[in-house]
């Protein structure tokens, strides 16, 4: 099977779609003659032409609004927003438009469109190239929300991602783009939305992650393990909607409970996790419910050590993990 | 009343025949009796809230009559009874959604009245966010060319709307591309109560078309003629593939912004019933006694049919059942799960 890094990936998974289905377009700043500013569009205007893959004004709501409106009749569109960061001023579009038309409609109209947007920090990136607001989205029914942290999900989540009738925010952590690489079947394939999947299995302590701590959490485990403790690392991929059934069998496997994310701590998914989890298998904790978070500043800043200190990584989360397995 | 002198040849030049006259009439009777049944309605305690067309359905009729509801998409905001009755909704859907009622084709009880929206009509659902639909517009006007359709895509809003980013941002997308839509800024004077002088530093909307390399054009909002003549031809470009257009109908809102609001706080009752004076409707109703197509029989006949047609609709309405609390949970996603 060949080895792809998860820019490739997408690129592949774009263009594979673009073949199957003469309905999706791709539309974003800089996403035709230069094929995107992470180059996961390299190449497809070539293929598919100016009229499929559009050099957009930098504008994000009205790409997002534009694909909104193409979705209105018969289009599948794929908007890329350069970094998440710079997607707030499309967050009306996203929030109160793509979200709500299925629901306002009572079912009359549904809203087909995937916003692929870079998160996440580690890129000497600053206050408005690292952001990673994704527990907003997740907030809001009507949107679903996926974080692949490895090229084969990369691939098989824009697939399913691009077919799914409902809008799809696809966060992809801009660090993984080229640094992270892995087996991608030529063949056509879908990773479904709303599956976790476990990493690693181990019987101690659950780690719920996703992104690039997903690679971070595994390497945190193998220390662990040195140390006698056996660490169970789930990839949760999808955000919203969360796959509870899988986060709940972990939990009661091994009774402790790591969640880490690089977005800030406070109203980040982790605590909507940890709130599932208490109201859900409480009686099997053997343990708090810990998070490991960015801390609650308002971004990474630029010089070096504030992304480090900023960010986890893995010797922080074997050491919440240390901390975890004494309880 | 209007004079005729010089409208004489006008529907002639455009080739309206009087049934088509006739049908336009209708239309502006129907929306503005079906507005003044909502106002009614709510000022008896029997519904919530209404927002009104009233005085703007000149803009709204002489607009969607020149297009064709079969091949094109409207984005209409929440003053459009007269577009979405000429594109195919009845007063009993509008009234369904007035009572918040199960049978509501356009949300099914779940919006506020006139969020208007059929996808069979191909009326695109709004929310209540002024300036969303814009760049909507520009999108259908993308998927039309992209999908080699007939169709134009138009879309409607006040004059508030124009300070929006999304009206700016739309109308570049669909002016870069040349994208086949018409605009339709519906400039009542007001943002509920902020005149236009606090909105824009211009005298016309339609100049702000310049800066997006299209046709800027101005129309007499409560003339149903021009507003036909205009949009007619902002389509033939569109269909030509020579791209959007903005039109700019001046009105006049006749009442306040909606059943919530009292409009004695910002503008005068002199100012009210000067505009009263210049009521879309009485000037085509002159416009047709003037030109022998409609005797005053003929008027009082239809406006009692439409008075009675509306009085049923209202009353099948009110006995339509609710939505059930169990409705709260549906279509959120296309599945249940959301998987």
């Amino acid at each position: 099977m060949p080895t792809k890094t998860v820019i490739e990936a997408i690129r592949e998974g774009l263009a594979e779609e673009m073949r199957r289905d003469d309905r999706v377009i791709v539309l974003g700043e800089d996403v035709g003659t230069a094929g995107g500013v992470f180059g996961a569009t390299v190449g497809l205007q070539t293929e598919f032409g100016v009229e499929r893959v559009i050099d957009a004004p930098l504008a994000e709501s009205c790409i997002v609004g534009v694909a909104i409106g193409a979705a209105f009749n018969n289009v599948r569109p794929v908007a890329e927003i350069q970094f998440m960061d710079f997607i707030h001023p499309a967050m009306n579009q996203i929030m109160n438009e793509a979200a709500r038309i299925r629901y306002r409609s009572a079912g009359d109209f549904c809203c087909p469109i995937v916003v692929r947007v870079p998160f996440g920090g580690g890129v000497h990136g600053g206050l408005y190239h690292s952001q990673s607001i994704e527990a907003l989205f997740c907030h809001i029914p009507g949107l679903k929300c996926v974080a692949p942290s490895s090229p084969y999900d990369a691939k098989g989540l824009l697939k399913a991602a691009i077919r799914d009738d409902d809008p799809v925010i696809f966060c992809e952590h801009k660090r993984t783009y080229r640094l992270i690489k892995g087996e991608v079947p030529d063949g056509d394939y879908a990773v479904p939305i709303g599956k976790a999947i476990v990493r690693r299995a181990g019987t101690r302590i659950t780690v719920l992650t996703y992104g690039l701590m997903v690679h971070y959490a595994l390497e945190a485990a193998e220390s662990a393990a040195a140390k006698d403790i056996d660490v169970e690392v789930v990839d949760l991929r999808t955000l919203r909607p969360l796959d509870t059934e899988l986060i709940l069998e972990s939990v009661r496997k091994t009774g402790k409970v790591l969640i880490v994310h690089e977005a800030n701590k406070t109203g980040g998914i982790g605590g909507e996790i940890a709130a599932l989890i208490s109201e859900e298998a409480f009686d099997a904790l053997d343990g708090p419910v810990t998070r490991l978070c960015a801390p609650d500043v308002p971004a990474m800043g630029y010089a070096p050590v504030f992304e480090q200190a900023f960010l986890p990584n893995a010797s922080r989360i074997e050491a919440a993990l240390t901390t975890l397995a004494e309880y | 009343m209007a004079t005729v002198s010089g409208d004489q040849a006008k529907h002639v030049a455009l080739g309206l025949d009087r049934a088509q006259l006739l049908a336009m009439y209708e239309k502006l009777l129907v929306a503005r009796f079906l507005d003044e049944r909502m106002w009614v309605l709510n000022r008896q305690g029997r519904v919530a809230f209404v927002i009104s067309c009233q005085g703007q359905e000149a803009c709204q009729v002489g607009s969607a009559f020149a297009l064709d509801p079969d091949t094109d998409f409207v984005l209409p905001y929440y003053r459009d009874v007269g577009v979405v009755l000429v594109w195919g909704q009845t007063p009993l859907d509008l009234l369904l959604a007035l009572f918040a009622r199960a049978g509501d084709p356009s949300s099914a009880g779940r919006q506020m009245p006139s969020h208007f929206s059929s996808r069979k009509l191909r009326i695109l659902s709004p929310s209540s966010v002024v300036g969303t639909q814009i760049p909507h517009c520009a999108g259908v006007g993308l998927s039309i060319k992209l999908q080699r359709q007939r169709g134009v895509a138009i879309t409607y809003f006040g004059d508030g709307t124009t300070s929006q980013g999304d009206f700016h941002e739309g109308l570049n997308f669909a002016a870069v591309h040349k994208l086949p839509c018409i605009f339709v800024c519906e400039n009542n004077q007001y943002a509920i109560s902020e005149p236009q002088e606090r909105q824009m530093a211009v005298r016309d909307v339609a100049v702000r078309a310049v800066a997006y390399g299209m046709p800027g054009v101005i129309v007499d909002g409560n003339d149903v003629l021009e507003v036909y003549s205009a949009t007619r031809e902002a389509a033939d470009r569109a269909r030509r593939g020579e791209g959007p257009t903005l039109i700019e109908a001046k009105t006049y809102r006749l009442v306040p912004h909606s059943s919530d609001d009292n409009d004695r706080r910002y503008r005068t009752s002199a100012e009210v019933e000067e505009w009263r004076t210049r009521d879309p409707i009485d000037r085509f109703k002159a416009y047709l006694l003037g030109n022998g197509l409609l005797d005053e029989h003929e008027d009082a006949a239809l406006r009692a049919s439409v008075r009675g047609a509306i009085q049923d609709a209202a009353d099948a309405a009110e006995r339509a059942p609710s939505p059930t609390a169990a409705d709260l949970y549906a279509h959120v996603y296309a599945t249940p799960s959301g998987r």
